[in-house]
């Protein structure tokens, strides 16, 4: 046929039963084991932060939506901005004040995502951002950790103290705690072997079920594994990145184990402390700010783990991986740019493949 | 059978048992045939019937015209009501030329119908013509004329036929049907098109989820050694003819080349079965199998249906709609095309007739992309499909193109797991359509600049030589005055011969101008 239209509607007129408020919902029910958990184990004063970072996204996000002009419900529906909240929230410290999480939703919903074109447009996982402009801006609000207080245990904070801690500015001195990484660090600071620091700071046990000090829904290895693994199960995500990250943080921390071990901690150590998993699986993988081809994720993902080791290591933060992510998700352009899959039919270089011989036979 | 793996490529729900357990049905004959005289890639055929004009069937109606096309034949037997335009089978709904025949009821063959007994006596060249004169194109829906197909011999050394069972359009079953049906003369077709293409090596490939037409074309081809049936995994899209190679071979076709390029011809078991009948016993093709489905269709059927059926008497056959389709297609879901009538002739490409509800379509609101790169997971030709959209959106051709646009195969896998539901073969579509109208423009504006400098040269030419002949002139002029002056000065006997120099010397030139 000759005839040429104009708009022809293309196919395909079939679709997979997939859509962004499917995906991200699927990111929140992955996330969902971890979270309960950080709320059960960090009592009301977690639950009260985490309902008010993502009340507080929800309406950053309608209130910039109006401003620029976007239809507010389907954008709303689509579920990003609620899943921006709630990664946030689980990145800050459970007892923090409520006006963390809100200036933190609006670092993130405002200055992170909608400055830049709102949801597909922004260079930076909004939540990290958020999360290192209130690291800057309130280091202390931002490292306040505390011990485990199961909600409903004897010492746990009532749902009225709770409130206290939360809106009311009340201290909470008794409880305080420093995260595995933070005391690690202050500890090697001065001097001490690891030999010594460890024993009653750190079992693998804990560290891996995360009755430790730690943010709100970073502490639970093994739950935040079962949330990756349900990704991955889905393809939401593909293994690219947290593989690439993982390994890359395991191996640079074995070798330098090998090395001396009175300095530095093993693998297993870095894997379970601190961010690591929530960033390997939920944060590093944020589909926005991560390269697109898989040789560019792995590429990606190699940079996180190199970059959350050497910060945690090597630099006053104890931990690394929001800063990791950043400058990772700086380079994604240029990943992008540089590294695509190889087209059909064309060398990596983009010409025709030749054979050497013009028929070849295969068996 | 070794098979080798491709990228990319999806798991869409094949929805094949609506129509799978339907054998073949022949449609009753229609009331009338509206029968476009294009129905295949390349030149339209010119008519060569006249209204009124009594016909039998298999009688010619319109001859192909130049090195790519195909001729057209009567469906059946019956009288020429009209040498016209009509609706196309086209998403545009757009009338092109097309023979009105309103049958008899007596469906009788011409009289020079005629087989041959043994087609293997045949040279590679004589089939090739019979192919060509039954009309014969690829029935996959690519619609090559099929003796074009048969002919690369010459240009290229070939070493494999693979033949295109794959069928992985979601819906579409005509293919398992007729390889399920008629294996053998499927198989003879087959077996016809390898000896002209004079290759030894036959692979047909047919998907899993065929299970019965694996095995069916298995038996018959039992006596063939050299025909193997390779068992595909079922994933969209490996009936593409590259990726369908690439599977069986492991080779990559070099990009903007053929399969002949690597030695393989790849041709459709409809097409094989249409060689068969052709050789066999000198029919033309005017009639194909067609898949009737979708779930707003009352019964699903697979019906053999004359060329030029409207799609109505198609539907009516099948009692009609269960429910209003959202959408009706010709051909499968993933590459198929809207159509706009049901008034619409079927043709030699329709493999499919498709009344979607708008749960299998599933069509949502387009949202922004979230750089999610399940396009690039499912892009078998490795593409970005999302930059390539980026750039058209943004005005940007030729940065699409120079991402690889023209290697899109627009097989639709990319849309199909959007998640935001962006139309990226649409986008495609559009961007392809603009550059070949380009290409076609800067073609024509470097064809009117070759006559433009052509003529200007001419006129140069000429202009020049005007001046030659003038100067010249002049020349002789002050020659012959000179040489009055010089035979006035000194009257003697050599005085003449400058002249006559003069003379010989200036003929070529006054020719030449
Ligand atoms: S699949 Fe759709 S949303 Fe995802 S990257 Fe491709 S175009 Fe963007
Ligand atoms: S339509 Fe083109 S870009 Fe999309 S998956 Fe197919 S080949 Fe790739």
């Amino acid at each position: 046929m000759s005839i040429e239209t104009p708009a022809a509607q293309a196919g395909p007129f079939a679709h997979e039963p997939v859509s962004i408020s499917r995906t991200m919902g699927l990111v929140m029910l992955a996330l969902l084991p971890a979270t309960v958990f950080g709320l059960w184990q960090f009592g009301w004063p977690a639950i009260y932060l985490f309902a008010a970072t993502i009340a507080s996204a929800l309406v950053f996000e309608a209130m910039s939506l109006r401003v620029a002009g976007k239809p507010v419900r389907p954008f709303l529906l689509d579920g990003s901005a609620l899943l921006t909240g709630w990664l946030l929230a689980m990145t800050l410290p459970p007892w923090a004040p409520w006006w963390i999480g809100v200036v933190g939703s609006f670092m993130a919903i405002v200055i992170a995502k909608q400055v830049f074109g709102g949801i597909g447009q922004n260079l930076f996982n909004p939540a990290m951002v958020a999360r290192v402009a209130l690291l800057i801006a309130f280091p202390l609000e931002m490292t306040s950790f505390v011990v485990p207080t199961p909600l409903f245990s004897a010492e746990a904070p009532g749902l009225l103290q709770g409130l206290a801690i939360t809106f009311g500015g009340q201290g909470f001195d008794a409880f305080s705690g420093a995260t595995v990484l933070g005391h690690v660090r202050t500890e090697l600071g001065q001097g001490h072997e690891l030999s010594v620091i460890l024993p009653g700071l750190f079992g693998p046990l804990s560290g891996a079920l995360g009755t430790v000090a730690g943010s709100l829904g970073e502490t639970s290895a093994l739950l935040l594994l079962l949330g990756g693994l349900l990704l991955l199960y889905k393809r939401i995500i593909t293994w690219h990145i947290p593989l690439a990250m993982l390994a890359t943080v395991a191996i640079l921390a074995t070798l330098l184990h090998l090395y001396d071990p009175e300095r530095y901690a093993g693998a297993l150590y870095h894997l379970v402390s601190g961010a690591t998993l929530l960033g390997a699986f939920f944060i590093a993988t944020d589909l926005v700010t991560s390269p697109v081809s898989a040789r560019g994720q792995i590429l990606f993902g190699v940079g996180c783990g190199l970059l959350v080791y050497v910060i945690r290591t090597w630099t006053s933060y104890p931990e690394g991986v929001a800063f990791a992510v950043m400058l990772m998700n700086a380079c994604t352009p240029l990943i992008d740019h540089y590294v695509k899959p190889r087209i059909y039919g064309r060398d990596r270089k983009g010409s025709p493949i030749e054979y050497a011989d013009d028929a070849g036979v295969s068996r | 059978m070794k098979l080798f793996k491709i990228r990319g490529g999806v798991h869409p729900d094949d929805r094949k048992q609506l129509a799978a357990g339907q054998a073949i049905e022949v449609l009753p004959m229609p009331a009338l045939l509206h029968i476009p005289l294009q129905q295949h890639i390349g030149a339209p055929a010119s008519p060569a019937v006249r209204r009124g004009q009594l016909v039998a069937k298999g009688d010619l109606l319109a001859n192909g015209q130049g090195m790519i096309s195909a001729p057209v034949h009567a469906p059946t037997s019956g009288r020429i009501m009209g040498v016209g335009s009509y609706p196309a089978h086209h998403a545009s709904g757009l009338s092109v030329p097309t023979i009105t025949l309103k049958p008899d009821g007596e469906d009788r063959w011409a009289d020079h119908i005629q087989g041959v007994d043994d087609p293997f006596a045949l040279d590679a060249d004589a089939i090739a013509a019979r192919v060509a004169a039954a009309g014969i194109v690829g029935l996959g829906g690519a619609t090559f004329p099929a003796a074009v197909k048969l002919n690369l011999r010459k240009k290229y050394r070939l070493h494999t036929l693979v033949i295109n069972g794959a069928e992985c359009e979601p819906y579409l079953t005509c293919d398992d049907r007729l390889m399920r049906e008629r294996s053998a003369d499927v198989i003879d077709g087959i077996r016809i098109m390898a000896h002209a293409l004079g290759v030894e090596r036959i692979v047909i490939g047919i998907e899993n989820n065929k299970p019965e037409a694996q095995a069916a074309m298995a038996v018959a081809a039992s006596e063939h050694a050299n025909i193997r049936i390779a068992r595909l995994p079922t994933r969209y899209p490996m009936g593409s003819e590259k990726h369908l190679v690439q599977t069986l071979t492991g080779r990559e076709t070099p990009a903007r080349g053929l399969t002949a390029d690597i030695g393989v011809v790849v041709h459709n078991p409809a097409t094989a079965f249409a060689v068969h009948e052709a050789l066999r016993y000198g029919y033309p093709l005017v009639a194909r199998v067609v898949t009737v489905t979708g779930h707003a269709i009352s019964r699903p059927r697979n019906l053999k249906v004359l060329l030029g059926t409207k799609v109505q008497d198609i539907l009516d056959y099948c009692g009609g709609f269960k429910v209003e389709p959202e959408r009706l297609i010709s051909g499968g879901p993933m590459m198929g095309q809207p159509l706009p009538s049901t008034r619409v002739p079927m043709v030699k490409g329709s493999n499919g007739v498709l009344a979607l509800t708008a749960d299998e379509t599933n069509v949502r609101d387009t949202m922004p992309c979230i750089r999610c790169g399940s396009c690039v997971q499912a892009c078998p030709c490795g593409l970005v499909p999302l930059e390539m959209a980026a750039h058209i959106r943004a005005g940007d051709l030729e940065g699409a193109v120079s991402r690889g646009l023209m290697d899109c195969i627009g097989c639709g896998s990319c849309a199909y797991v959007c998640p935001g539901h962006i139309p990226l073969v649409q986008f495609f579509n559009y961007a392809k359509g603009d550059m070949a109208a380009r290409g076609r423009a800067k073609q024509k504006q470097a064809e009117t600049k070759r006559l433009a400098e052509q003529r200007t040269a001419r006129m140069e030419a000429i202009k020049a030589a005007k001046r030659e002949a003038m100067a010249k002139r002049k020349r002789e002029m002050a020659a012959k005055k000179k040489a009055e002056a010089e035979q006035a000065a000194a009257p003697s006997a050599h005085a003449a011969t400058p002249i006559a120099e003069t003379l010989t010397a200036e003929t070529p030139a006054e020719t030449e101008a």
